[in-house]
């Protein structure tokens, strides 16, 4: 058993239509990082302009953040794809324990006093 | 494990999930990703908490230069990219581009650390020391912790590159190795994406 799963494979038993849906995958997973890129620049430039106020450039750049971290975790890290129940479910269990947490932290250190 | 699937046809279509020891590896990747997402929480709650605790020191507004935080930026988001393609040329049974990708994210993977010494090393000459503030220590703990995961990434994927350079092709024993490491290294990026918005862009944009 040891011996199949160190051997290589002269070739790959992709069926046709999966060929294809793996091109497809490959362009959209390259526009996905074009579209970070550019989410990058334009959080980039919000800040570093002085003619955008900050009352506009903070929750703007809060909110390209949480596109980042979508396309992201959904593309990049495939959380999209079907067969992944279970690391959607593990993943945000993480978010739901993070998030009172981050607040806590943010108010009882922030707020209350340090 | 492996003769419960037929790979006389070739390398199966998704070959870090053909066997159970790669459906497990992928699981618990994925276990161990949320516990990380908490425990960096807590050091971004902590930074975020402390940030104006600068106690006469020097502040982030003093400190801070944008655009070598959006060369890191960019060098970490391309290293992202690279191991993406290096998985779907894996998926491919191409072993060559995948074993060409990996090594381009460990060559931006050290760039990234570069910068981020050099940052360290110059915001320390000017007057950042570990302890001079609490915003100096949460901001060095959560930069730092960020860090090292990116070096623990890099010392993960040299790794698996030493040991499987000649290893002749994808097998059912490398693809699931290969495929975490990537998953760890997309994570170390998603971070990043936070600790430039919420560390670097709020406090110069005055937040």
């Amino acid at each position: 058993m040891s011996d199949e799963m160190s051997k290589p494979f002269p070739k790959s038993a992709m069926t046709e239509d999966e060929r294809y849906e793996l091109k497809r995958e490959t362009r959209i997973q390259v526009i996905s990082f074009a579209f970070m890129i550019g989410l990058t620049i334009m959080s980039f430039l919000s800040v570093s302009t002085e003619t955008i106020v900050t009352g506009f450039a903070i929750p703007f750049i809060l909110l390209l953040g949480a596109v980042q971290f979508f396309l992201q975790l959904f593309y990049f890290m495939h959380l999209k794809d079907k067969d992944h129940g279970w690391p959607n479910t593990f993943f945000t269990t993480g978010l739901v324990l993070m998030t009172p947490m981050l607040i806590a932290l943010i108010l009882l250190l922030g707020v209350t006093k340090w | 494990m492996a003769d419960h699937i037929d790979v006389a046809q070739g390398l199966p279509a998704n070959p870090e999930k053909a066997t159970l020891e790669g459906k497990n590896k992928f699981l618990g990747m994925w276990v161990f990703l949320g516990g990380e997402t908490v425990m960096f929480a807590t050091f971004f709650g902590t930074f975020l908490g402390l940030r104006k605790g600068t106690v006469g020191g020097p502040t982030a507004e003093d400190l801070f230069s944008l655009p070598l935080v959006f060369i890191m930026t960019m060098i970490l988001l391309t290293s992202s990219l690279t191991s993406v393609l290096g998985i779907l040329a894996m998926k491919r049974n191409n072993f060559k581009t995948l074993r060409t990708c990996m090594l381009l994210t460990v060559l931006l993977g050290f760039g990234f650390v570069g910068f981020e010494v050099y940052e360290f090393y110059h915001y320390y000459h000017e007057g950042l020391g570990y302890t001079t503030s609490a915003f100096a220590s949460s901001f060095y703990t959560l930069v730092g912790l960020h860090g090292c995961h990116v070096l623990f990434g890099l010392g993960w994927i040299i790794t698996l590159l030493a040991r499987y350079w000649n290893a002749g092709g994808v097998t059912l024993a490398n693809a699931p190795k290969f495929y975490s490491a990537s998953l760890y290294w997309h994570f170390i990026d998603v971070v990043w994406v936070f600790i430039f918005t919420v560390v670097y862009l709020l406090s110069v944009g005055g937040a």
